[in-house]
């Protein structure tokens, strides 16, 4: 038998992060699936990142995991979304080749240290002690660990519909794995049902590119990893095609065909991954609807048409499909479906998710969640959390105030989902503070510390933080008048007072050209820390007035919270904040900080409560 | 859920009904052990040991409660020995006496009232006059939390509208979504202010207005005060400058609560104790929302001018026979009629927000509301979208909060998103 301190169950995008992740702690790992070929395969879009997404992509990349690095080894199409708007709701996203992304997750996976990779199938968990102490595997072998981390994504109860064929999604009709799904419903967590769905995939060869409009990637790429500065393989444009009113025709007549419409799911899908279905109902003023052709690979024909997912039956969807302007004699190489799978009740998840059952750990798309990002993020905080666990350190933690995974992982444990959760800016209350491009300064050092982060990449973080400190500061300490201001072309306020060249730059329309004006050290500065200098700059009023309300609080922010408080007998608190606190029982003042929806007149209660049970215990010695 | 309660709901003291209120999960389950029949819906004895009293038993299923509890009450005959016996019979039958204002917050916390019928609650029970307690039922039965609602509808639209642009910028959604994000904040705007505007006088309505007599010396205001008063409120004498301090009286005047203020005479003066009061009674005045001039001679000038909507009457009437006299009464109730009229002015257009805390919250969003429409042409949607965050904190004063739920809920049902 050998014997691990991590297992990893599932090579997909959490399960790859999980064992990379637990292996940088210093752990030794087993990454378990089922084919060595099919790790890190991305089922869905052939893209990495976009808005949310792509802020979690950098943190992971913060934290020195792999998602970034392989989307940069494998992109073909780079784009920053929101460009014209603040660096805050930036997101920038790639498009991947998939074979080149899978190659790279694979070759970054054989690389670490202390991380094994085993082809096999779990057909059950070892339970010891009340623990979980391995797996078993379909050979007969069992391999021993400290900790597992399930990564099965649709594995429970997975079924594909296309039209009213329907067929087993996942592993467990298989008789190998009843086993394996006969013990996760021993433990009796909460399930849920979703689905979602993806659209047909056509061949490049049969589409009329030449009359379609192409859509390039940007002038300068923006790359994924904070490791990379430019693309490392041929970039290629997409094309931009529209449904039309015929489409729509086609799709309505056959609703009842549909697999959705026609009452085969019971799963609830995304609301903002509507299948083409869904939007010819629910959009019916709408005569077209935008289609992206994203080309899967350098050297493969299969396009991705990103925006008519579909469980329409096959014949219908080619007939839809080839209602469309470019597509008219399209080959489709394989349909459209939705899958229907369960999902665990993320609610009854710790921080690091572990489930109930020690030793069980759960990431991915098996708590509910959609997207390689987010997926891959809850593999960082799984395999890390297992990887501290069995060695007996410190877990690395997350709050909303520090990153998107921490808002992922409050709003996971806090509300559970209704649908399959997804990132977005705007459930970041700190948005101008989560930023794509400050992920390192918020994650590098608290990942170093916490043994997650190499040696080597804080260093590279620690030189390029000299010198954005170093600009900065030589940026503070000149202090120019309005009439300097006014002759570098800069607007200036009519108050005569001095002001610094770091506020200056804060100003809206304030360019670099003009800073070099009255700052001519600033223009041999590398680009990357000038612009970083520069996204800090911009939102520093805004933080500062954040950190002002919250300043009150961070002198208390250790105080210890006592495990016995009785959140519901605090008078003042709202019964949903109460109930929140009931549940999720924070250890410290900063951990309640850090869950959502907290206000600050809550934490004076629960501070006021503390210090009253404080000095109870004091008096009574 | 916590532990079950019971209070006595009606006043201490010997009447002739007293009212016990028990809530809590174990509220039917205990009254149930005290009657003869545990049906608990009617006139019913009850039995602790010995038959304490017949008592007419109510009962208001969970959800269906003030509390939102289970909650019996108990009409018993309200004598002190029966109020101690049941009383001790509850203690005994293991509930706790309730703290005060437990009930209600009981009701806050399961959601039957928020904090604003809360305090429409508080209001009412103190109402004095016929406007406070119309106000007060205005606010208890949700008119905050209506109006509220209203903004926070609005606010979460144009929130939606610039997030939409922010997190699906890839999508179909709507590339200018400017106009209507200014219309949805010009709109909420004018709301708040007029609301703000009205608050001041709705506040007055709950606390009462101020209406400061002001005159010469001798003129008569004090004799005026108490015609008013109907009593002996202020000392009255022939010598000029009896009233010194500023004399407050509280009263109902047509239903509006009023706080008459009786001054010291209007003059130059060099006794340094009468200076100091007519510095205090021109101060006042100034504050008071209503002043009413009571000249000594047609056309007399004083040391403060009358101001819009201000009364002006001549005093002594008595002895000239025409205008106002403390002292006879004449005139007294055509003033009255003048004072009411000048305030049921300003009462039409009270608002719904009723407090100082109401008003700071609606303050705070207006203000968070005028920078991000000084913001929307010039600045970036995440900063916009900042500013509406505040706004919507300052409004989550009173009542619920703006979610990001509801947030994603207006998007997704708006804008086609999903390419």
């Amino acid at each position: 038998m050998k014997h691990f301190d991590v297992i990893v169950v599932g090579g997909g995008h959490a399960g790859a992060e999980a064992a990379a992740a637990a292996a940088r702690m210093g752990a030794r790992v087993a990454l378990v699936s089922m084919r060595r070929d099919r790790i890190g395969v991305m089922s869905c879009n052939p893209a990495i990142g976009g808005l949310g997404k792509g802020h979690l992509v950098r943190e992971i990349d913060a934290l020195d995991g792999i998602m970034g690095l392989a989307a940069d080894e494998a992109g073909i199409q780079y784009r920053l979304l929101n460009r014209r708007k603040g660096p805050a709701v930036q997101g920038p996203r790639v498009q991947a080749d998939r074979k080149l992304y899978r190659e790279a997750i694979l070759r970054l996976l054989e690389q670490q240290q202390g991380l094994e990779l085993i082809e096999g199938e779990v057909v059950d968990l070892v339970e010891e002690a009340g623990r979980i102490g391995g797996v078993d595997l379909a050979s007969g072998d069992r391999l021993s660990a400290g900790a597992v981390v399930l990564t099965a994504g649709t594995f429970l109860n997975g079924v594909i519909h296309i039209g009213d064929v329907r067929r087993s999604g996942g592993r467990e009709g298989d008789t190998a794995s009843i086993r394996l799904g006969e013990r996760l419903r021993s433990y009796d967590f909460a399930r849920g049902r979703l689905k979602t769905g993806t659209p047909a995939r056509l061949d490049g060869r049969t589409i009329n590119w030449s009359i379609l409009d192409a859509q390039p990637g940007d002038d300068a790429p923006v790359m994924m990893s904070f490791a990379n500065r430019s693309p490392k393989v041929r970039q290629i444009s997409c094309g931009i095609t529209h449904t039309n009113e015929r489409t729509h025709d086609i799709v309505r007549r056959n609703l009842s065909l549909s697999a959705m419409y026609g009452g085969h799911i019971e799963g609830v899908g995304p609301r903002y991954c509507p299948s083409i279905e869904d939007k010819v109902v629910r959009f019916a003023d709408k005569s077209e609807h935008q289609i992206f052709l994203e080309p899967e690979g350098l050297d493969d024909d299969t396009v991705y048409p990103n925006g008519i997912s579909s469980s329409l039956p096959a014949e219908v969807q080619e007939a839809y499909i080839r209602s469309i302007r470019g597509l008219e004699v399209v080959r489709i190489i394989q349909p459209g479906y939705a899958i229907e799978y369960d999902y665990f009740d993320p609610q009854a998840l710790s921080p690091g998710l572990e489930t109930a059952v020690p030793g069980l750990y759960f990431a991915g798309q098996i708590n509910g969640t959609t997207g390689y990002e987010e997926a891959a993020a809850q593999g960082l905080v799984a395999g890390s959390s297992a990887a501290a666990q069995v060695l007996g350190r410190e877990r690395l933690r997350f709050t909303r105030r520090d990153s998107y995974i921490g808002v992922m992982l409050d709003d996971l444990r806090a509300r559970g989902v209704t649908e399959p959760y997804r990132m977005f800016t705007s459930r970041a209350e700190f948005r101008l503070h989560l930023r794509a491009d400050n992920a390192d300064q918020r994650l590098t050092e608290k990942g170093f510390a916490a043994g997650l982060v190499k040696e080597s990449r804080r260093a590279a973080f620690s030189a390029k933080m000299s010198a954005v400190n170093a600009l900065r500061l030589n940026l503070e300490e000149i202090k120019v008048l309005p009439a300097e201001m006014r002759a570098a072309g800069l607007a200036a306020g009519k108050d005569g007072s001095r002001r610094s060249l770091l506020e200056v730059l804060s100003y809206p329309d304030v360019t670099w050209d003009k800073i070099y004006a009255l700052a001519p050290q600033a223009e041999s500065v590398d680009p990357a820390i000038r612009d970083q200098v520069w996204c800090d700059a911009l939102y520093a009023q805004y933080l500062d007035r954040q950190e002002n309300d919250a300043a009150g609080l961070t002198r208390h922010a250790d105080t210890p919270i006592p495990g016995e408080i009785d959140y519901r007998a605090l008078p003042g608190l709202s019964t949903e904040l109460a109930t929140k606190l009931d549940r999720l029982r924070p250890a410290s003042l900063r951990d309640a900080e850090g869950i959502e929806g907290m206000t600050p007149a809550a934490l004076i209660l629960v501070l006021a409560h503390c210090r009253k049970a404080e000095k109870a215990r004091a008096a009574h010695g | 859920m916590g532990d079950t309660i019971f209070a006595l709901a009606s006043a201490r003291g010997k009447a002739g009904v007293a009212v016990f209120r028990v809530s809590g999960p174990m509220a039917v389950a205990a009254v149930g052990q005290l009657c003869d029949v545990p049906m608990l819906r009617g006139l019913r004895r009850l039995v602790w040991g010995e038959v304490l009293d017949e008592a007419l038993v109510l009962r208001f299923s969970e959800g269906a409660s003030f509390t939102g509890e289970e909650v019996v009450e108990l009409q018993v005959h309200g004598s002190v020995a029966v109020i101690r016996a049941v009383s001790g019979a509850l203690l005994e039958l293991g509930l706790r006496p309730a703290e005060a204002g437990e009930f209600t917050r009981r009701a806050l916390e399961n959601g039957r009232l928020d904090l604003a019928q809360v305090e429409g609650l508080a209001d009412l029970v103190e109402a004095e006059t016929e406007a406070q307690r119309r106000q007060a039922l205005r606010v208890f039965s949700g008119a905050i939390g209506m109006r509220a609602e209203g903004w926070r509808a609005k606010l979460i639209r144009a929130a939606a509208l610039i997030e939409a642009t922010i997190d699906f910028a890839d999508e179909d959604v709507p590339v200018d979504v400017t106009p209507e994000v200014l219309e949805l904040i010009e709109s909420l705007r004018e709301e708040l202010s007029a609301e703000i505007a009205g608050s001041v006088v709705a506040e007055r309505v709950r606390d009462g207005f101020e209406v400061a007599i002001l005159g010469a010396p001798n003129a008569g205001k004090s004799t005026l005060l108490n015609a008013l008063a109907g009593r002996e409120a202020a000392i009255t004498s022939d010598v000029a400058g009896t009233t010194r301090d500023v004399i407050e009286v509280r009263m109902d005047l047509g239903g509006l609560a009023v706080t008459l203020l009786d001054t010291a005479g209007l003059r130059e003066t060099m006794d340094r104790v009468e200076a100091i009061g007519v510095a205090r009674a021109l101060e006042r005045a100034d504050r008071a929302d209503l002043r009413v001039f009571l000249l000594a001679e047609p056309g007399e000038a004083l040391m403060m001018a009358p101001r819009a909507g201000d009364i002006v009457v001549l005093g002594k009437g008595d002895l000239r026979g025409e205008g106002i006299s403390g002292l006879t009464g004449q005139g007294v109730d055509d003033l009255i009629g003048q004072i009411r009229a000048a305030l049921e002015e300003r009462v039409a257009a009270a608002g719904v927000m009723t407090r100082a805390r109401h008003r700071h919250a609606m303050e705070a969003a207006l203000g968070a509301l005028e920078i991000a429409e000084n913001r929307v042409r010039v600045a970036g949607a995440e900063l916009i979208a900042e500013d509406l965050r505040q706004a919507g904190r300052a409004l989550d004063v009173l009542v619920g909060r703006v979610d990001v739920e509801n947030l994603l809920d207006e998007i997704f049902s708006s804008f086609c998103i999903g390419k």
